[in-house]
């Protein structure tokens, strides 16, 4: 891969060997690692970090005489709204850097809490098996059956708009997926020597999980967490638009989105068309680093 | 056969039963339905009103009981909005649904199966390449800003197609290719790896040695046996595309049940949500049910399985 290149050059040289050793393990970690997918989601991460040094403008507060100004690159733009501003003279970067933390914060909370709920309950269900099994299974089965969107919306509109609780709603939803796949490999751990001997040894069947089957599923725990990312990101994009996702004035993407609509009709596109082109990059990259991590982890998982 | 059947049948009850405890727990655990079904500005004494006629004075397994036989004898509630039952309005919006998904499955199956086996036989070459781009942007572009797209280009800059509403055939156009972009690319995915499975079978090497043209082998026999992985699909990914329209719907004011469900958000009409939510539950389960029965219909070896 390109960006191994010069590393591999500069420990090339004898005196750089001892200093090199950590390194170097970090190198070897990291040998292959996609640079589009890397890139996107560093640029987003920079973006959700440092969005209150790096916005020009306050996200939230606009000013009227400024509206619908376009990208600064054309005509009647101007150099203080690179990519222009909204119905309300809110400015479009500005919204979108502050709203990279809306995302990514989210999308990265939601779908860590679904691994480790999912993970957790796929882990019990698949090693206590019998009853607790069928119970467990029944419920995720029910759960599956329910449209992913249509749900997190039933849950919405139970719970109210907050970011809060969009996670607890999202984890909610995604965590069956986990549970499915987890479950699923731990029928095969649990049948392997070392589980046995295990319990020969006398193990409580607390210390067994713990200790044997977990670090034995959590990268497919990983793998799954990439690929979930993407779906939460578009689903909190979801809920945000048709108003039951993040509040308002926040620059949510999906907010941003829904504002722009009505201006999109008079030929105001800038404001529809950044923040979605951001929702894409950011879930693309997601993608493609799940894949790159599917294949480097987990070959098994090819056929997921 | 019918013990496998029975078995089935039997489970997908039990995710039934599941499906309406969990809606009708999570309905009580999250606050009283009252305050969801009366006006916001609703009094007290209104409040009991509604708990007294909705019978939410009563313990829990009366009113779940009384929940699953009203929704059995087809009774969802009534509409707080439109004074009609909900179940009624549920029913007259679903051919709207079932036209878009029918239009956004056709797309996706012409578009995902064609380029999909265009990608399985150039395998490591352009076309392959092209298509696992394509793929992965339908995968990643969220299917409402694609739709808010088209609305621009088609609609607003070139004056080609309606922005939003349902009557004519045009109109049916730009949200039928929103919503079918993700499944195209999961067809095409699937399409590729299940054409390449079968190419490298006996039998098509057999129908290779025998001399037959290669566009032959193809048609013949790599892609009648490649196909049913895909259609199998892409019978549950109908089901799901009538009820995740959702987004798509309410960005052309397509008047799906998706839209219906938006309309039941932004009137805070709770009984449309809930019918919409459990009755798209139920139609999922139906879906795999049959698609369970099917597969061991033709393939009896999942008849055995465990």
């Amino acid at each position: 891969m390109p960006g191994s290149i010069p590393a591999s050059v500069s420990s090339a040289s004898p005196l750089a060997y001892p200093r090199s050793r950590a390194w170097g393990r970090l190198r070897d970690g990291a040998r292959g690692l996609p640079v589009v997918p890397v890139t996107i989601l560093g640029v987003a991460l920079l973006a959700a970090l440092f969005a209150d040094w790096l916005a020009p403008h306050d996200p939230v507060l606009g000013n009227l005489r400024h509206r619908h100004r376009p990208p600064a690159w054309l005509a009647g733009g101007d150099a203080g709204h690179l990519l222009g501003t909204d119905h309300l003279g809110r400015d479009v970067l500005s919204r979108l850097l502050f709203g990279a933390r809306i995302s990514l914060l989210v999308g990265f909370t939601a779908a860590v809490v679904a691994g480790a709920l999912g993970t957790a309950v796929g882990i019990i269900s698949g090693y206590y098996g019998r009853w607790v099994d069928q119970i467990i299974m029944r419920v995720v089965d029910a759960w599956l059956a329910l449209p992913a969107i249509s749900f997190a919306i039933f849950l919405a509109v139970l719970l109210g708009p907050s970011e809060m609780n969009i996670v607890i709603i999202l984890a909610g939803i995604f965590w069956t997926r986990y549970a499915r796949v987890i479950r699923g490999e731990v029928l095969s751990l649990k049948e392997r020597d070392y589980v046995r001997l295990a319990i020969v040894a006398g193990c409580s069947k607390w210390t067994i999980m713990r200790r044997h089957i977990l670090p034995n599923v959590i990268n497919t725990s990983i793998v799954l967490s990439s690929l979930i990312v993407g779906v939460v990101i578009v689903a909190e994009a979801a809920l945000s638009f048709l108003g039951v996702g993040v509040p308002p004035p926040k620059p949510a993407w999906g907010l941003m989105l829904a504002d722009g609509k009505e201006g999109m009709m008079a030929g105001y596109w800038w404001v529809t068309l950044f923040p979605g082109l951001a929702i894409m990059l950011v879930v693309l990259a997601a993608n493609l680093l799940g894949d790159w991590l599917r294949v480097k982890l987990d070959p098994q998982l090819r056929q997921l | 056969m019918t013990r496998f059947i029975l078995k089935r049948c039997g489970l997908a009850l039990v995710s039934l039963f599941i499906l309406s405890v969990t809606i009708f727990v999570l309905i009580r655990l999250t606050g009283d339905p009252a305050t969801l079904l009366a006006a916001p500005e609703a009094k007290e004494a209104d409040l009991e009103a509604i708990r007294v006629q909705l019978g939410l004075d009563r313990s829990w397994p009366v009113q779940y009981v009384h929940f699953v036989g009203g929704a059995l004898r087809g009774d969802f509630g009534t509409s707080l909005y439109y004074r009609v039952p909900a179940g009624s309005l549920y029913w007259q919006r679903l051919p709207a649904s079932l036209q878009l998904a029918a239009v956004a499955m056709t797309i996706s199956l012409v578009v995902g199966l064609s380029v999909g086996i265009l990608a399985a036989v150039n395998v490591g070459r352009w076309w392959d390449s092209a298509g696992k781009l394509i793929a992965l942007l339908g995968l990643s572009m969220p299917s409402f800003w694609l739709g808010l797209l088209l609305i621009y280009f088609f609609a607003v800059y070139l004056h080609w197609l309606p922005t939003s509403g349902r009557g004519t055939a045009a109109h049916v156009v730009m949200p039928a290719i929103a919503l079918s972009g993700y499944f195209t690319a999961a067809h095409m995915r699937l399409t590729r790896s299940s054409m390449l499975d079968v190419l490298g079978s006996e039998y098509v090497k057999l129908a290779r040695l025998k001399g037959l043209p290669e566009s032959w082998v193809l048609i013949k026999h790599a892609f009648k046996n490649a196909l049913i992985p895909v259609l199998t699909l892409a019978g549950i990914n109908l089901v799901l595309m009538i009820n995740v329209a959702v987004v798509v719907e309410t960005v052309f004011a397509w008047p799906g049940i998706g839209r219906l469900l938006y309309e039941g958000i932004e009137f805070r009409d709770f009984p449309v949500v809930q019918t919409v939510v459990l009755l798209g539950g139920v139609m999922v389960i139906a879906a795999n049910l049959t698609v369970d029965i099917l597969y061991a219909w033709i393939d009896p070896r999942i008849r055995l399985e465990r």
